[in-house]
């Protein structure tokens, strides 16, 4: 069970061989190299299809970053106003801004330059898919208990980044869609108390849309962004290094090893396969399929707008919550303005997303557990995290459909106010149930599971017996498979007991209470005594 | 709710450095891990022929990586791009796109394939050890800290602890002014405060920049209408009409349900208001002419422009502004004044 890495030590053979040990050498009596490859040369990484979401997301990036630096030779971020003279015709003869008129050349005068422009956005809708779809791998399997609640706190960083850096890129080419979208933001940020006019007004260096605002998002997005992202992203490679990846329960693995393949060479050529696998895919997309037709939107202008503007996915949660406001929220007090109607939201976008950045800490104080964990949990295991988790990516969701009220209502022949409607009761009934959904569900998934562990699965085979009663066959499950099905750990609510002093407190009381939320309905794992007697 | 008797079989584990008392329970009759399973052999471990198989075709997909590459070359000489020709934009993007796909997905999948197939499979086994440093580096790290305060003074000399705190904290005091500049010296919220719109400004076609006479605005219509004079603005043109967008409509008059107070605002059923929408900005431009009502397409705010345009569904929460309009002699349309009020999204200081 605990064997050790491998160590092959073979003398270097063969010509190709005695060139890269020369030049092996040559590097190593220069910077000590061989230090690092004997640390992560063969550094076990397990394997699962989940974990590659993460994968994905830094391949994206790295995509991200080649197609980006391509556009940087071409773009000009100048909103001096020009008119048009490139070779799409329906804009001839418009006034625009530079932005927006190297964007069109870039895409339409420069061969592979709206290639590279498709690449950029499709990467860069797919990297923040990527990170989201590995945040709730991670959340799911309680990949951020101790000691990876750092790494979640990280990671949850790079997410707001990844937001942060879409939506400034997105403002780029300062055609009418994208224009629109700044002016949201400004009309949110004026709406903040006290300081929000003047926040708007420094930004855009001006009244809105001034003339600076582009070069302002441009530095943004391809130099302060960037290098605090990819600092970010050493940070959580570095973590994820020492930490070593997590695994899922099974045969051989415990809690204080790591059973996977290698870095060299599996690990290696299969990573390093799979960034080729994504750049692949997202050339595809790109070849194929048209993302953000800046130049049927025209150049930005306050006046006019297109029905069915939509920001792109990832900003529609925040623009969703902006819909669901009911009229009226606002209201003068002291003689200044409270406008509830982007607080309101604001405030519940910001909740949200603490509450996420803070789970880990929220969970280990509860449960009280101090251990280092390191195997996966199966997230019907985890009945309680299970049911929050799909509450929040419910909340989401009815946010995100939001943005999509005005489009679902015409796709669908419906009112637009009855989709509003129904969309601000599921925003508060929807978490519920769903949460309860969950929270049952993985219940009775935990029943089967120690019901299969004990009598086996159904054969479908029916047998009569001797004395006429038919029973269906149960096949048992090999000792393997069925480890799969018991290795996990149980929790107990919390009682009250008082501290050093005799007192008990009300943090004692509260966290009693949520233990017992958390733990109250539990199935308890399979004993060794319980599958000795079942198996006779 | 739990499924077997609890308490006999499990024992809360002794307190330790790692555990919290009493809470972690850990079931010391758990049933045994029963190790890693027997190795299981790929077709490529037992039969050499498919091996060979294999080899030849990650090779396979490496040339034709190869061949995508040139040809992506090739597409970008062959499919050029001809000024106002939006075919030949498609055909260059098309063509070297899937020649770069081709060679991307070539390397992806010859490795992946090369790593399942070929490479030594089984797996292996990697001890972990706990995090936190051994007892004996952390001793080390403390002695290290307590040596370093002894020879600085650090908690020692509080005085210059406390100063150098607070020159830290003073730090940054620079950098808030340093920003002040970004937007001109000017304050913004007088020039919220007003729009190009005076008495007697002629309303004109967005983008035309062309008057409009009364006569030309029936019942039904909508017009998209900006001051006179700032279609030629040279600066702040879209600053100014960020402002100044106007809708104007002509109503039935039996249909046009006026506050007492504007009543002299409207001409022969023409009404002008504000397209900025009140919530966050963005352009009012949708008009249904048979409810008369206003629809934001960012929020779906509705204004009813029978009743003053008051907002009848969606997160706005006021009226758009009105502009009076009357005629002048020639029959044109003209402003009676500014706006009464700020246009646009709210803001802390907007009714000071």
């Amino acid at each position: 069970m605990s064997t050790t890495v491998e160590n092959q030590t073979t003398t270097p053979q063969g010509p190709g061989m005695r060139f890269t040990s020369k030049a092996a050498n040559y590097v190593d009596e220069r910077t000590s190299a061989s230090t690092a490859v004997k640390a992560l040369g063969r550094k076990i990484f397990p394997d699962h299809w989940s974990f590659m979401l993460g994968e994905v997301a830094l391949y994206s990036f790295i995509v991200i970053l080649i197609s980006g630096t391509f556009l940087t030779l071409f773009y000009d971020p100048s909103m001096t106003e020009v008119e048009y003279e490139g070779s799409y015709l329906p804009l001839r003869g418009i006034e625009m801004s530079v932005a927006y008129h190297t964007s069109l050349d870039l895409s339409f005068d420069v061969r592979g330059g709206l290639l590279m422009r498709q690449v950029h956005h499709w990467a860069a809708l797919l990297f923040i898919a990527a990170i989201g779809l590995h945040m709730l791998r991670v959340f799911f399997t309680g990949a951020f208990r101790k000691p990876r609640e750092l790494n979640w706190i990280v990671g949850f960083v790079l997410f707001v980044l990844a937001m942060a850096e879409g939506f400034t890129g997105y403002s780029l080419p300062d055609d009418l869609l994208s224009g629109n979208g700044l002016r949201i933001i400004d009309g949110m940020i004026k709406a903040f108390p006290v300081v929000g006019v003047w926040m708007s007004y420094l930004f855009f260096g001006d009244e809105f849309p001034g003339t600076v605002v582009i070069q302002r998002l441009y530095v943004l997005h391809i130099m302060l962004l960037p290098a605090i992202l990819i600092a970010t992203l050493a940070i959580h490679m570095v973590l994820l290094v020492v930490n070593k990846h997590t695994q899922f329960a099974g045969p051989g693995r415990t809690n204080d090893n790591v059973v996977g393949s290698p870095v060299l060479p599996v690990f290696a050529a299969k990573a390093g396969g799979f960034f080729f696998l994504v750049f692949g895919v997202i050339m595809l997309i790109a070849s194929l399929f048209t993302i953000n037709p800046i130049w049927n939107y025209g150049p930005y202008d306050p006046s006019p707008v297109s029905a069915g503007t939509q920001p792109d996915w990832y900003i529609g949660f925040a623009d969703g919550a902006l819909r669901l406001v009911p009229p009226g929220w606002e209201f003068v007090l002291l003689g200044y303005t409270w406008s509830m109607n982007i607080l309101a939201p604001t405030i519940v976008l910001i909740v949200f997303l603490v509450l996420v950045a803070a789970y880990p800490f929220i969970e280990a104080w509860v449960t009280g557990d101090k251990r280092e964990h390191h195997i996966a949990d199966r997230p019907r295991n985890a009945p309680v995290r299970t049911a929050i988790g799909a509450a929040g990516v419910t909340l989401y969701a009815v946010m995100w459909a939001a943005a999509s009220s005005d489009l679902v209502a015409t796709h669908f022949k419906l009112t637009i106010e009855g989709v509003i409607t129904t969309l601000q009761v599921l925003l508060i009934l929807g978490p519920i149930a769903a949460f309860m959904i969950t929270k049952r569900t993985c219940l009775a998934l935990q029943r089967k599971d120690r019901e299969i562990a004990l009598h086996g699965y159904e054969s479908g085979r029916i047998v009569r017996l001797p004395g006429g009663e038919y029973v269906e066959v149960h096949e048992q499950l090999d000792d393997y498979e069925r480890w799969r099905l018991l290795d996990f750990e149980e929790y107990k609510p919390l009682t009250v007991r008082p501290n050093p002093n005799g007192k008990i407190t009300a943090g004692t009381r509260v966290r009693a209470g949520l233990s017992r939320w958390f733990f109250e309905d539990r199935v308890m794992p399979v004993e060794a005594k319980e599958l000795e007697g079942a198996k006779h | 709710m739990a499924t077997t008797p609890a308490g006999k079989s499990l024992s809360v584990v002794a307190p330790q450095e790692d555990f919290d008392p009493g809470i972690a329970v850990v079931s010391t009759m758990s049933p045994q891990n029963p190790g890693l399973p027997p190795e299981h052999l790929r077709v490529t471990d037992l039969d050499p022929k498919e091996e060979k198989k294999a080899e030849r075709l990650i090779a396979l997909f490496f040339i034709l990586s190869i061949v995508g590459s040139v040809f992506a070359a090739v597409a970008y000489v062959s499919f050029p791009i001809v000024s106002g020709d939006m075919q030949s934009v498609r055909n260059n993007n098309l063509f070297v796109g899937l020649g770069i796909t081709v060679s991307l997905l070539g390397v992806g999948i010859g490795a992946v394939h090369w790593a399942k197939s070929l490479m030594h499979g089984h797996e292996l086994v990697e001890e972990r050890h706990p995090t936190k440093g051994t007892d004996e580096e952390r001793k080390t790290a403390v002695e290290v800290f307590s040596q370093a305060n002894k020879e600085s003074g650090f908690t020692r000399r509080s005085l210059v602890r406390n100063t150098l705190i607070g020159a830290f904290l003073a730090a940054p005091i620079p950098a808030v002014v340093l920003f002040r500049d970004l937007a001109p010296a000017a304050d913004p919220i007088a020039k919220m405060k007003e729009t190009l719109w005076a008495e007697g400004v002629r309303l004109a076609r967005d983008p035309s920049g062309a008057p409009i006479k009364a006569s030309e605005v029936t019942i039904g219509s909508v017009f998209h209408i900006i001051p006179e004079g700032l279609a030629e603005l040279e600066h702040h043109r879209l600053e100014e009409k960020a402002k100044a967008a106007v809708l104007v409509m002509r109503l039935p008059l039996d249909a046009l349900n006026e506050l007492p107070e504007r009543a002299s605002w409207s001409y022969q059923g023409i009404v002008a208001y504000s397209k900025i929408c009140t919530h966050v900005g963005c352009p009012v431009a949708l008009y249904e002419q048979q409810t008369h009502h206003l629809l934001c397409p960012c929020h779906q705010s509705q204004f009813d422009v029978t009743n003053h345009c008051e907002v009848i569904f969606g997160p706005a929460a006021r009226p758009l502004p009105q502009l009076p309009l009357t005629v002048d002699a020639e029959g044109y349309l003209v402003a009676q004044s500014d706006f009464t009020e700020p246009v646009g999204p709210s803001f802390w200081e907007r009714e000071l």
